[in-house]
């Protein structure tokens, strides 16, 4: 029965096969599954977090994850706005995983707050000083945006296709997609922005705060440069894993340099630009306060190495890689590249989240350690295990790689 | 969110925020009321529809 | 002759001597009672247990026999700016729900807990850790009486949200009332104080309106040894304190070696 939901070539492995592959991946959302239902049950003491790591490693997974998902506007807006024909073989792919990184922040946001039943009010009685408000916002129009854009994916699904309505709809969709990916592009910027927004603006707290134009802080337009930068190499580094685990070529190279190309560049743009930043905090933002930059690293297993490790070894070096030709066309250096790239993202992410926390600002205040609970886990590695079960699922349901075909027939 | 929560305000800063947000959301909405119709024209028959 | 000032915008602050401060903890266990503030079975989780007065111990760092100790009590500081020049203290800003509110008349924070959705921005926020996230369902032990003592005036909060100092706002409300009962306009001095000014055995804890140049507040912030607590992130607290001790003032902000300047000379 299933064979009629699958397009004959290219051939899918058995259906005992595809069951076994995403076993442990089911597993895994139970474990959040039952980690949500508690915290949601008993509240949040079911965590570890506490009154001064009030953000922590779901705010983390956030961020990260939402970061990584840029390649989906990225692409879209190089697609359809720009008009890089070639990104058309690896649209879709970045679509799917930035639904999923979205759909999978929004849903641990909901576990997140304490009053999971007042979430609305973020919007009805919306504060619109906050960056966070600009967030919620933007976030949740642009998943809609995403669900807009998975659809006709969806619809190409062999069996779905077959409803004359549903493969029109889906069709007349397709063909207003540049409206979609505009609006899209536009959402994405600002919530990217924002993120970053919401800890610069953390004025009281030094480690975080930055000056910046207007009502925006620098992180603002650092954190929608680094996301853009970083996000199309996590898109180039699943479509990777899945060609080695499917044993298959699914995109042609000419796409995947391409992303390659642009990241190097906007990650070049902005490590300079963070440097120049690090740089006006160093000796702006922390003498004004009365701290040198040694202050911020001298406690806990938080190092000044951690600067090091994101600005030189996952900033500067992926950069370099990505930026020379011969370099990003082996693949070992642009997965290497990639890796890096991604790691550096979401070691900026964890140290304006925790870090900023976790440095005291009273000088007599102690430093405060936090390990998360299995629950905290559980929900975060849901969020991967749920994002591994919708990408196999699309894979093997509908027409991802446009191109696989063509690439395997010979 | 709507000049019915209390604490709306007419002032520039609002104007921008909620016009921006309006702005998207009708052009989200607009482009799939318009694919919905064109659909409908087409599965009756009063539109041609574009062979892929 | 009352001395020229606007009686409708009050900037209520406090003063806290600390040293006359003995750390007895008597503000803390007046706040907490005259709040309503949860308990827990085991309150030694310092991380997650409540204390809207929060008393820090600080020590010169010396030994013995030149080790002194000093007691700091930290309530919310009722920020006005948000240190970049905003109006609004830093939590406020930042509130999604508009859940926290700066009163302009009265200069306090506000925290409506049917409002927050516990998101705990604010706490990221406040680099004084003054606000607090109910981590439990509100508990008061049973058959312990203490449930009888509770304030009818002051609702006690939910989990999952958060709440702060609000330097016993009720007991401004209640002021107000009784001085329209008796067709006043304006409060004297000492007729709206909170429970840990009016609790110190020691009398360290000052409170008036900082707007009115005859109140005590107003005198006593325009000494030499008033400071207040990290005062160079300009969030412009309105709780001060006082210490004639240099190294109780050099703990209170961060400074760059050769910056703090000690008090030298003082008049009187």
């Amino acid at each position: 029965m299933e064979s009629t939901l699958i397009h004959q070539e290219p051939k899918r492995c058995s259906t005992r096969t595809f069951f076994l592959w995403t076993l442990p991946w089911i597993l895994i959302l139970g474990w959040g599954g039952l980690s949500a239902f508690l915290c949601l049950w008993k509240g949040l003491n079911q965590t570890n977090m506490s009154n001064i790591f009030a953000f922590a490693l779901w705010i983390v997974f956030d961020l990260g994850v939402i970061a990584l998902g840029a390649g989906a506007f990225f692409t879209g807006f190089l697609t359809y706005i720009i008009g890089k024909k070639e990104l058309k073989s690896i649209i879709n792919a970045a679509v799917i995983i930035g639904f999923i990184c979205y759909s999978g922040a929004m849903a641990m946001l909901g576990i997140d707050i304490g009053q999971p039943l007042r979430g609305w009010f973020i919007f009805w009685h919306a504060n619109i000083h906050s960056m966070l408000v600009e967030v919620s916002f933007c976030i949740t129009c642009y998943l809609s945006v995403l669900t807009i854009e998975f659809l006709p994916i969806i619809l190409e699904n062999k069996k779905l296709e077959e409803i004359r309505g549903l493969r029109l709809f889906g069709h007349n969709l397709h063909e207003a997609m540049a409206i979609f990916a505009a609006t899209g592009t536009f959402l994405s910027f600002f919530h990217q922005g924002s993120l970053g927004g919401m800890f610069g603006v953390m004025h009281a707290r030094p480690f975080a705060a930055r000056g910046g134009f207007y009502i925006w802080p620098w992180t603002f337009f650092l954190f929608v440069l680094s996301a853009i930068a970083a996000g199309p190499c996590f898109t180039i580094l699943c479509t990777k894993l899945t060609e080695k685990l499917t044993r298959k070529k699914l995109v042609p190279d000419d796409a995947i340099q391409s992303l390659a190309k642009i990241s190097g560049w906007l990650l070049s743009i902005y490590m300079i630009l963070k440097i120049a930043d690090t740089l006006g905090w160093i000796y702006g933002i922390l003498p004004k306060a009365g701290l040198r930059l040694m202050d911020c690293y001298k406690e806990g297993p938080y190092g000044i190495w951690m600067l090091i490790t994101e600005i030189i070894i996952c900033g500067i070096i992926p950069a370099i890689i990505l930026m020379i030709p011969k370099a990003r066309k082996k693949m070992p250096w642009l997965i290497t590249a990639s890796i890096l790239n991604c790691i550096g993202i979401l070691i900026n992410r964890f140290v304006f989240i925790i870090v900023s926390l976790a440095i005291p600002v009273m000088p007599f205040d102690r430093f405060w350690s936090y390990v998360p609970t299995w629950q905290e886990w559980g929900v975060g590695l849901a969020i991967i295990a749920y994002g591994i079960i919708v990408f196999s699922v699309s894979y093997r349901y509908l027409p991802v790689f446009p191109k696989e075909r063509e690439l395997n027939m010979a | 969110m709507t000049p019915l929560s209390f604490e709306w305000q007419w002032n520039v800063e609002y104007a921008i925020f909620f016009g921006l947000l309006y702005l998207a959301l009708s052009i989200i909405g607009g482009t799939l009321t318009f694919v919905g119709i064109k659909t409908a024209l087409q599965l009756m028959g009063l539109l041609r529809e574009r062979h892929f | 002759m009352e001395k020229e000032h606007d009686h409708t915008r009050h900037r209520y602050g406090m003063v806290i001597d600390l040293d006359k401060c003995t750390g007895c903890g008597t503000c803390m266990v007046a706040c907490a009672a005259e709040n309503n503030v949860s308990v827990r079975p085991d309150e030694s989780d310092k991380e997650r247990s409540i204390t809207w007065m929060q008393l820090y111990k600080i020590t010169n760092g010396k030994e013995f026999p030149e080790s002194e100790v000093c007691y700091f009590p930290r309530p919310c500081m009722q920020c006005e700016e948000d240190g970049n020049g905003g109006k609004h203290s830093p939590c406020v800003s930042v509130c999604v729900a508009t859940a926290t509110e700066i009163d302009h008349e009265t200069g306090i924070v506000s925290q409506i807990y049917t409002r927050c959705i516990g998101c705990r921005y604010c706490q990221a926020a406040c680099p004084y850790h003054a606000r607090f996230f109910n981590w439990w369902d509100t508990y008061f032990p049973k058959g312990k009486g203490l449930e009888r003592y509770l304030s009818p005036e002051v609702s006690v909060r939910m989990r999952g949200v958060v709440e702060k100092c609000t330097f016993c706002h009720h007991r401004y409300m209640r002021a107000k009332t009784k001085a329209y009962a008796e067709g006043r306009k304006t409060l004297e001095e000492g007729e709206y104080i909170t429970a840990c000014a009016e609790a110190c055995p020691a009398q360290a804890i000052t409170f008036g309106d900082l707007n009115n140049p005859d109140h005590a507040v107003s005198k006593l912030i325009k000494s030499p040894y008033a400071f207040r607590l990290l005062e160079r992130l300009n969030t412009k607290p309105k709780v001060y304190y006082l210490s004639k001790r240099d190294w109780v003032r050099k703990k209170a902000d961060n400074f760059l070696p050769g910056e703090f300047k000690p008090v030298f000379k003082v008049k009187g």
